[in-house]
């Protein structure tokens, strides 16, 4: 992996663009099922470009998302880190996945940080009394396949490295 | 820490204030292209409730001179006028389990923790963190909420918990025997020290007398427009909070051993 760090300003765009969806307000009904904007992107780019996109980038983004929500400080930062561990770890499998395959993962993927979320926020004395929180890891994983595809193309178009 | 953290938002301020790109430019449209019927109508509205409220506002010149004689005569408490600051709502927490929103107003603003917020209706909230340019506001129907509020009609003096729904609250440690009824407004009683007394919080929507519970089950709906209010009101209080102490001390309210005494207290601190 010798080559240079060529329009790195993209992978920011995005995550500036997840953070910034999972921010919007939205009526309420819709809000449960918020895709996780942030780790979808995050999954992406570690799978796309392991030795740029890491754990450390995802514990800086994770406290962007902390503060971002008022939550727990380092929750988010902590969840997301392991995402990107577990991902820089499959990275190569991954790549070679079907969409649906990955998706599959997603799902668990993102499961496991709604749970790490849930459980903090049960610590803080605020966590659901229903599985409904589950709700956004099954919507990230629909739109996992159409924001692949996306983020690919953009990759590929700007050269991303 | 919590005084450090707000300046940790001075990072994503201008994230937030890029989502509320839209929406204020929603507004400007349309209030740009408003046709004059509209205008006019909304005018003639607001003619007529300045001509009602300056009405109230006669009455009340003349019940304040009356009430600081009294009060006086009691010997009691000052009751100062409030400092009151205009504040725009610019985020709302996505999480739907924390109920919190964000405001254009910081410490350059003069914004201090655990300040009162407010909107036209009601009590809305206080902050809980307070950055230069923004703060977050913990709504009442914040599952970590309290109030100390009273019942306007018999004094009778209760905790209003929030507890994770919009369009509900609840009073704890209502006792079956307790003076309350359904549509009972409920004012803040300002025990706790955080929040300015005389408020109007909420209305008393349901009362459930279970035998089967040693309290009544009562619920209340908040009078301020929660999700919709886009502008809102900081309450400076000129005397200093009574208890100084970490954000989840609202809870420091009046006993609800005294709660059994709720006729002997309406004759004691209640309305004649």
């Amino acid at each position: 992996m010798a080559a240079a760090p060529h329009n790195r300003w993209v992978i920011l765009l995005t995550f500036l663009l997840a953070l910034m969806l999972s921010a919007m307000p939205l009526p309420e009904y819709v809000e449960w099922g918020r895709p996780q904007w942030v780790a979808l992107t995050l999954i992406y780019w570690v799978a796309a470009l392991p030795n740029r996109v890491g754990p450390w980038q995802a514990w800086m983004l994770g406290l962007l998302l902390d503060i971002l929500q008022g939550s727990l400080l380092g929750i988010h930062a902590l969840s997301l880190a392991v995402i990107a561990y577990i991902i820089q770890l499959l990275h190569r499998r991954f790549r070679m996945y079907p969409v649906w395959q990955q998706a599959m993962l997603v799902l668990v993927l993102i499961g496991t940080y709604q749970m790490a979320l849930q459980w903090a926020q049960t610590l803080t004395g605020t966590g659901s009394d229903t599985l409904l929180f589950l709700l956004p890891s099954l919507i990230s994983t629909l739109i996992w396949p159409w924001l692949f595809v996306v983020l690919r193309s953009v990759r590929r178009a700007l050269q991303v490295r | 820490m919590a005084h450090y953290r707000g300046y940790l938002t001075l990072l994503v301020t201008p994230v937030q204030w890029l989502v509320d790109v839209p929406t204020r430019v929603w507004m400007t449209v349309n209030s740009k292209i408003t046709d004059r019927d509209a205008l006019q109508q909304e005018n003639g509205r607001l003619r007529s409730d300045i001509l009602l409220m300056s009405r109230q506002l006669q009455r009340m010149d003349d019940l304040t001179t009356e009430n600081a004689r009294l009060r006086l005569l009691l010997n009691g408490s000052r009751r100062l006028d409030e400092r009151v600051q205009l504040a725009e709502l610019i985020g709302v927490n996505a999480d739907p389990f924390i109920h919190q929103i964000v405001i254009n107003k910081g410490l350059r603003d003069g914004a201090y923790l655990g300040q009162p917020v407010l909107d036209e209706n009601g009590i809305m909230g206080q902050l809980v963190e307070v950055g230069p340019y923004t703060s977050r506001v913990l709504l009442i129907t914040d599952n970590q909420h309290a109030l100390p509020v009273q019942v306007d009609r018999s004094g009778f003096r209760a905790l209003l918990l929030g507890n994770g729904s919009k369009q509900s609250l609840r009073l704890d440690h209502v006792p079956d025997t307790a003076d309350i009824q359904v549509g009972d407004l409920l004012l803040s009683s300002g025990l706790g020290g955080r929040f300015p007394a005389g408020y109007p919080v909420a209305e008393v929507s349901e009362i459930v007398h279970d035998p089967g519970r040693p309290f009544a089950l009562v619920r209340a709906v908040p009078r301020a427009r929660l999700d919709k209010s886009r502008h809102l009101l900081l309450v400076t209080r000129q005397e200093p909070p009574l208890l100084d102490g970490p954000i989840a001390d609202p809870v420091a309210a009046p006993p609800t051993a005294s709660a059994p005494a709720s006729s002997g207290s309406s004759a004691s601190g209640g309305q004649p």
